[in-house]
């Protein structure tokens, strides 16, 4: 297997010797292609982020729309459905599709706005822990176990507590509690770059510390933090809809897929498809996200391979 | 070894004063006037309420209140709870043995199926047994289990109709808090039926709570598993022409469980994470429901109560498990 591998290997590098090396991003896409599961988790990424886009074009009605004769609708395949509403009606005679469709923007806006949130605070810290040791560090550090400490969803759910329930809030929580991965991987990567001979040039060129942390060292971090990103994407996409259906989420009328789940409860033995859709939308998601992320890992970093 | 002991035990005592000062805090930045919350909506006279606040310490300085606090923690006061005006700790100690049934029961589901489900796909490693386990696993790793616990409910108890949809026991029996886990106390009391009852009751939120820790385990023991079985004493076990599966079944998995228990025990939180969606699904009385509901009845003394209690035990377990594999695995010991 592994003489096999060199074989392959030194043809490469024979056949490619003219040309120049391959763009990072040609390299990166060449290893996440070889992964089927990542670039089927991609595809499906790729269409949720159209649905978000175009829902206003894609949704047969608008999220809010209510139809009261056809309250409960099952869905079109179903006796008693109707291909108008194809994936049925809700208790108060919305339109589920659309539903749906518009509930695929807010989850990918969740995730994207908590991942923004939580990466570049978690990056700052990080990096600020790294550079100042001392009593500095150890503060932010032990800031971070306490975090830690606490479950996630029961930390952002006494923070929601605290700032009231909502959809901002949700992500204000849920962001809060994803700090310290990120702190916790910046500030492992960049001790672990501060000691290599290209840190210690660029120090000897006369670089400030602002140029040292943000242009020298975290570039060269960067890697396990879009793994990390990437995979809390998913996480963050679960806790919200779980605040979502503990009702300390979005709110009603809100056609986000966890309060969907929470209105949906009551009807959960008499109209499966109220409860069930939503659902698996949030499974879809979060699986395609996963797999992107187990693809992007084994792509960026082959050191952490699950072979 | 002594001296990494006592490294990670003195570790949390950081960490604990943070905790009490997180607790501390959350009262503090709540909207609203606790001492108004708590007389409620009834006017008192001012003296009779400046005495209030005397006796609670609120006109005291925040920082001697923050002492007062710590000091009354350490002394197992957590306060009363504003709604039932019992303490704290009653209240929790009352419910935990709920709580940690679901979450014993829980792990056992998912290292009884997990570890077996690892160690098959590392055994067939590119198979399609592998690649299906592998897949099955990242789809419970990615489920939303409020929604899994609601189609259990569906499949089970609405379709199938084999399990009821919420509590502990059936109406039925009376059964005597001897222990709190009511496996065991439906099985003291000698009811016929009970422990039935009891069980039939406790699948389904199992389940629902286990799924999340099945899909780690069973990544890590494969990972685990596969690291092992290319080690050279695996390869001497199977050239002495040992059985196939004595090699995987006893010579590699002893070694693959050792980072796998480290798992188990970090999954404590994901667990208490799961117990607050399902408890409240399936109406199951332990603290996760009951902290979900004291947040919605503003319960607030509750809240920072069970979040330190809560906090305090994942705390604990996670000592735990560290001096464990401190004690099993010396490399560890010797890191800084």
């Amino acid at each position: 297997m592994g003489a096999e591998r060199a074989a392959v290997q030194e043809v490469q590098i024979e056949t490619e010797v003219a040309k120049a090396p391959p763009s990072p991003a040609r390299e990166l896409w060449h290893h996440f292609s070889e992964n089927k599961g990542a670039v089927a988790g991609l595809a499906v990424v790729v269409l949720l982020v159209l649905l978000a886009v175009f829902a206003p074009l894609i949704a047969p009605y608008a999220p809010s729309a209510q139809f009261r004769e056809v309250i409960l609708n099952p869905p079109g395949w179903q006796a008693g459905g109707s291909w108008a509403f194809p994936l049925g009606t809700d208790a108060v005679g919305r339109d589920i599709l659309s539903r749906l469709i518009y509930g695929a923007r807010y989850s990918l806006m969740i995730g994207g706005i908590v991942i923004t949130l939580s990466l570049s605070v978690g990056v700052i810290l990080g990096l600020v822990a790294a550079f100042a040791r001392g009593w500095v560090e150890v503060m932010v550090m032990r800031v971070m176990d306490v975090i830690l400490a606490v479950p996630s969803l029961l930390m952002a759910l006494v923070i929601v507590a605290i700032l009231g329930p909502g959809l901002v809030n949700a992500m204000i929580a849920v962001a809060i509690t994803y700090i310290p991965h990120f702190t916790r991987l910046t500030r492992a990567s960049a001790m672990s770059e501060l000691t290599k001979d290209y840190v210690t040039a660029s120090k000897i060129a006369g670089a400030g510390r602002v140029r040292l942390m943000v242009k020298t060292v975290l570039p060269n971090c960067m890697p396990p933090l879009i793994v990390q990103a990437t995979l809390s994407f998913s996480t963050a996409v679960l806790d919200a809809a779980a605040l979502g259906f503990l009702g300390m989420g979005a709110q009603p009328p809100t056609p986000e897929w966890g309060t969907m789940l929470a209105e949906a409860r009551e009807f959960i033995l008499r109209a499966w498809w109220v409860v069930t859709l939503p659902g698996l939308a949030i499974l879809v998601t979060v699986l395609a996200i996963n797999l992107m992320g187990d693809g992007l890992r084994d792509a960026l970093d082959p050191r952490l391979k699950r072979s | 070894m002594l001296q990494f002991f006592l490294r990670r035990v003195l570790l949390v005592i950081p960490t604990f004063i943070g905790l009490t000062l997180v607790a501390f805090v959350f009262i503090h930045l709540l909207p609203g006037d606790p001492i108004t919350v708590m007389l409620g909506e009834r006017a008192l006279d001012p003296e009779r309420e400046a005495e209030m606040r005397a006796a609670l310490g609120v006109d005291l300085p925040l920082w001697q209140q923050y002492f007062r606090y710590v000091w009354h923690v350490l002394q197992g006061d957590l306060g009363q709870s504003f709604v039932t005006r019992r303490p704290i700790t009653s209240e929790f100690f009352a419910l935990f043995p709920a709580t940690v049934e679901l979450g014993v029961c829980a792990m056992i589901f998912a290292v009884a199926l997990g570890v077996p489900a690892g160690v098959l796909a590392a055994a067939n490693r590119g198979s399609f047994i592998d690649h299906s386990i592998m897949a099955v696993s990242l789809t419970g790793y990615s489920m939303p289990i409020f929604w899994w616990g609601l189609l259990l409910i569906i499949l089970f108890s609405g379709i199938l109709g084999w399990t009821p949809v919420s509590g502990r026991i059936d109406f039925l029996y009376f059964i005597e808090p001897v222990t709190g886990f009511m496996l065991i106390d439906s099985l003291l009391s000698d009811q016929e039926g009970a422990f039935g009852s009891a069980f039939s009751h406790l699948v389904l939120p199992a389940v629902a709570v286990g799924t999340i820790p099945l899909a780690v385990i069973a990544r890590q023991t494969r990972s685990a598993m596969l690291e092992v079985l290319s080690e050279d004493y695996v390869r001497t076990a199977r050239a002495k022409g040992l059985a196939p599966w004595r090699v995987v079944g006893v010579h590699a998995l002893r070694n693959a469980l050792i980072p796998v228990v480290t798992v188990i025990g970090l999954l404590v939180g994901t667990l208490f994470a799961g117990a607050i969606l399902t408890e409240t699904i399936f109406a199951w009385p332990g603290v996760g429901k009951w902290l979900v509901d004291s947040i919605f009845r503003r319960d607030y003394p509750a809240v920072q109560g069970g979040l330190l209690l809560i906090a305090v035990v994942v705390m604990a377990v996670n000592l735990v498990v560290d001096l464990l594999y401190g004690l099993i695995n010396p490399r560890i010991r010797h890191v800084r």
